[in-house]
């Protein structure tokens, strides 16, 4: 079986439409190597019976001739989706036996397309954190591992059980969402493909909301390629959500292969944090040649409110968090901790069932709503997100792509940033501008650590030009030539 | 018409203005939420028309119901207020078991509908101009119950989400006749406009109002807000008592505290719900799961080009075309089933002889019973009848109350029942000669000192009229007494 599981998707595809195999077998294989690897904590909820029942199903409409663009191709989801009938959980005590009657649309849209739900990875409780320490279900560790580091190295987050996943070929490909970060910087950390498209592009119906303005859905896999073919499955309109884009999706796989050759490329002088490892800096000048190689023109761009971004960011996203989750409330599902009366039972619930880092966000977001404090912090940041996003729009009148470092380093110990937040935060500090402008990004692995970790570049597009931003992610990831794969410790 | 002078309340130290500003919460009539589709029909089984968005499921979305858009701007134009062509949905943030998502979705710094004005009409023909600062569209909560389990309460979530539009005024009105004007014109507006039903009793509208005092002239005093009024009967109470309690404060040497009241029926009196000190701190930013609302011209005229005769133009028209006096009509024109009603009964009648039919007699029975002009047991058709047998001499102004006291026993049309009760009026004059020639026979005392007080001549008519069993036509009367007298 493990011949089966190294298909990515692309191969996987080609497997399935020559009848070299069928779903049921890719699926019961990776099935397998999920139980196998208990000890990476990607999973939240494993679901054996309903991915053999799908991939039995998928094998059936393929016999028909019905064949969607993911037929058959086992899939993780991110424990953020809502998925009809299955707990959901968003790696918080508080969603404690929540299963949704619905099914979010991103979700659906793959399930449409004949992908095989094989189970619900772990993340940061509310997709909020960088490591993927604050779930509720424990931390995922990182396939890739290091000498010294004997708790195992982080995967990054909020996505991290799907890059995990991805990185362990525990599954063809995974969802992730990004709201500051949370697909490009664990796709990063684990040597794979994360990529966040323009905000409206993915629904976000269905979705459990952390930052509404900045949450999007993208794909997380093992290549560029794979990353356009899923793509193209979840995005699209979505009435049910006000800020999805009625634009028409077009076929990312068609345009990856386009190449660089006369586009522009903006490198930002302002991308250096102090303390960024002389490698980071390295891969980047790396990166600038393989694509000046490949015909692109370079061009030094300057996005100059960068060192605004995280601020921002750490204003706006908890602001809009400590109303998102308010819901959370104990009245009409998930944990419910009596009280004496009914503020007694909203503390005790919420005391209870968020952790510590939802807490922090919940107690920063409603400080900058206050009244007095709201003018200073709340406002103040929503003006300097616009002017990032007018940085961006300028330096975009000359460039085609933006490229960048994903992280300022890479992947670290487990419990070694857990005391020191702003440690923590600094690891989104060149994703969340993008974010924040509401721009496509992609993560690309490129290179390894001198400790023999995996590091990525960021490509960022124009909004609703992810197929630019595909193809530069291709002709990053030819360039390099990434093939690195973790050695399988985790095996049972 | 003259603006009215504010009235003074009389203190034991001096006189007092009474200042006051409402808060009119009317449902938006659509037959789906603001943000979802669950229906909003009254009086069904608890949370049975509650979808996953009003129940604030995880992940779920609002999307704005644009029937509820349209309703609102067809209100402002209305409330003569201006339409902001960009407005921006915040949320109100604040914990509360029937508030499901812990925050209300509504309009904060930029409300679909900006400033305008409307007049009432007052009492004596005196009229207050009181303005409209904004109309904002909101999201209702549930209801919380609390009489079902000794130790729990429930939820009723069938009215949260239901669209809300907030009208706000300026502190303009004057005293609690003023504030009771100002809902009665506002209902009025919503009904023309069908934009709300108006219905006070099922909560459809419902007041929070704010009450100052102040010395004539002065700085403005501390206002209390009095919550969820939801009757004109409670309005005037709870101002009265409420302008009471914060003069009898003050001459004693208090403050008036800024605080949120409530009114209890019961009692007649506001008590203290929750202090300035406890007031919440909403949080209000835009909700960031909605853009901003963009209004483009063509949808807001083609809202104006659909808007009904308004109750202070047709109230113009009845003074112009009939001649009404500007009191009758604006109580003809201040409710839309009424001056349809006088409409129909005007057609081809005097206008004022019906006028005052309609408002007088007939208006003061339907009270009377306690009924609502829908429901009035007497045709329009009816009383045109009845009012043409007056205009005719048919049956005399007297006996026609009497028939009208029948209609609305019976039903029956004004002809049958004056033709039972042998009512019709005698205009022949050698009939009445004969009752005038016997009263004067049996009083020749009477006679003489008539003469000298032609007053008494009233009496003469009196006693004619009873003798004719009130039939006789009173100006033929009047004329062969005159003339038998010689006065």
């Amino acid at each position: 079986m493990s011949q089966l599981i190294d298909l990515d998707i692309a191969g996987a595809r080609d497997a399935l439409a020559k009848g070299e195999c069928s779903s049921e077998e890719l699926t019961n294989g990776y099935l397998e190597a999920i139980d196998a690897a208990k000890a990476l904590n990607a999973f939240i909820t494993v679901l054996p019976g309903k991915a053999i029942e799908m991939a039995k199903e998928s094998d059936v409409r393929r016999k028909a001739g019905e064949v969607g663009a993911l037929e058959g191709i086992p899939l993780a989801i991110k424990d953020l989706f809502c998925t009809e009938g299955v707990l959901t959980t968003a790696a918080s005590h508080i969603l404690d036996g929540f299963t949704p009657p619905y099914e979010s649309t991103v979700t659906a849209n793959l399930w449409g397309q004949g992908a095989v739900l094989l189970g619900k990875t772990n993340l940061d409780e509310f997709a909020m954190g960088s490591s993927n320490e604050t779930s509720y279900y424990g931390p995922v560790r990182n396939p890739w591992s290091m000498e010294g580091a004997a708790d195992g190295l982080v995967p990054g987050g909020s996505s991290g059980g799907s890059a995990a996943a991805v990185a362990a070929n525990l599954c063809a490909g995974a969802t992730g969402t990004d709201t500051g970060g949370s697909i490009r910087q664990p796709a990063a950390l684990t040597g794979t493909v994360g990529m966040k498209p323009t905000y409206g592009r993915c629904s976000r119906w269905g979705t459990i909301a952390f930052a509404s303005s900045l949450d999007q859905a993208g794909p997380m896999t093992r290549t560029v390629r794979d990353a356009a073919i899923m793509l193209g499955a979840m995005a699209g309109h979505d009435a049910k959500d006000s800020t999805s884009i009625d634009t028409p999706v077009p076929d990312y796989e068609a345009a990856i292969e386009g190449g660089v050759n006369g586009l522009t490329i903006g490198v930002p002088e302002e991308y250096r944090v102090d303390g960024m490892p002389k490698e980071i800096e390295d891969l980047w000048h790396q990166g600038i040649e393989w694509l000046k190689a490949q015909g692109a023109e370079v061009k030094t761009v300057s996005l100059e409110r960068t060192k605004y971004a995280l601020p921002t960011y750490y204003i706006v996203a908890p602001a809009e968090a400590s109303s998102n989750l308010a819901r959370y409330d104990g009245v009409r599902y998930g944990l419910r901790v009596p009280g004496d009366d009914i503020t007694g039972m909203y503390e005790n619930t919420r005391a209870e069932g968020f952790g510590a880092e939802v807490k922090r966000r919940i107690l920063i977001g409603t400080y900058v709503l206050s009244a007095g404090y709201y003018d200073a912090y709340y406002l103040q940041a929503q003006k300097v997100r616009t002017l990032i996003a007018q940085d961006f729009a300028e330096a975009f009148v000359d460039v085609d792509l933006i490229l960048t470092p994903t992280a300022p380093e890479p992947a670290f110990g487990i419990g070694s940033k857990t005391d020191d937040p702003l440690s923590m935060y600094l690891n989104d500090v060149f994703t969340v501008p993008a974010s924040l402008a509401g721009l496509p990004g992609i993560s690309v692995p490129a290179g390894m650590s001198a400790s023999g970790l995996p590091l990525g570049l960021q490509l960022i597009g124009k909004a609703f030009d992810e197929e630019t931003v595909l193809r530069g992610g291709y002709a990053l990831e030819q360039a390099a030539g990434f093939s690195g794969k973790p050695s399988p410790w985790w095996r049972s | 018409m003259a603006e009215a002078e504010a009235k003074l309340v009389e203190g034991a130290t001096g006189s007092w203005e009474v200042i006051i500003g409402i808060e009119c919460h009317a449902q938006v009539a659509s037959n789906s939420k603001l943000f979802s589709g669950a229906a909003t029909e009254f009086g069904a089984d608890p949370n049975s028309q509650v979808s996953l968005v009003d129940a604030a499921m995880p992940g779920m979305l609002p999307v704005l119901n644009e029937y509820c858009v349209e309703q609102a701007v067809r209100t402002g134009l209305g409330l003569n207020s201006a339409i902001n062509k960009q407005s921006v949905f915040a949320r109100k943030n604040y914990f509360y078991p029937d508030l499901p998502q812990g925050y209300q979705i509504s309009q904060f710094e930029l409300p679909i509908v900006g400033e305008g004005e409307i007049v009432l009409d007052l009492a004596e023909g005196a009229q207050r101009t009181v303005g409209i600062e904004r109309l904002h569209l909101e999201q209702d909560a549930g209801k919380s119950i609390h009489d079902q389990d000794p130790a729990l309460s429930f939820v009723d979530l069938n009215r949260s989400g239901v669209a809300l539009m907030e009208i706000v005024s300026k502190p303009d009105m004057r005293s609690a006749e003023e504030a009771q004007a100002f809902l009665k014109k506002l209902r009025t507006i919503v009904r023309y406009l069908g934009t709300c039903d108006g219905n006070m009793e099922q909560g459809s509208m419902r007041g929070d109002i704010n009450v100052s005092v102040r010395r004539p002239g002065e700085e403005l005093g501390t206002r209390a807000e009095i919550k969820n009024v939801n009757s004109f009967r409670f309005v005037g109470q709870a101002v009265e008592y409420e302008v009471g309690r914060q003069i009898d404060l003050i001459e004693d040497g208090g403050e008036v505290q800024q605080e949120t009241r409530l009114f209890d029926p019961r009692s007649g009196e506001t008590r203290s719900m929750r202090s300035k000190e406890e007031a919440h701190d909403y949080r209000y930013f835009p909700d960031p799961d909605l853009l901003p609302l963009v209004l483009t011209d063509e949808f807001i005229e083609g809202i104006r080009a659909t808007l009904p005769v308004m109750p202070d133009q047709k109230k113009a028209r009845f003074i112009e075309q009939f001649g009404l006096k500007p009191y009758d009509a604006g109580v003809l024109a201040g409710d839309k089933a009424s001056s349809d009603f006088f409409e129909k009964v005007v057609e081809g009648r005097d206008p004022r002889l019906v006028a005052n039919w309609v408002t007088g007699e007939f208006f003061g029975s339907l009270n009377k019973l306690g009924v609502e002009i829908e429901d009035a047991p007497i045709s329009a058709d009816n009383l045109g009848e009845l009012i043409d047998m007056i205009s005719d001499d048919t049956i005399s102004g007297r006996n026609a109350k009497d028939v009208l006291d029948i209609m609305l026993e019976t039903g029956d049309a004004p002809g049958k029942i004056v033709e039972e009760e042998g009512l019709k009026q005698v205009t022949d004059t050698g009939a009445i000669e004969a009752i005038v020639d016997e009263v004067i026979a049996q009083n020749p005392d009477k006679v003489a000192e008539v003469k000298e007080k032609p007053k008494l001549a009233g009496w003469f008519v009196g006693q004619v009229m009873k003798a004719s069993q009130g039939k006789a036509n009173p100006a033929a009367v009047n004329k062969i007494l005159a003339e038998k007298l010689g006065l």
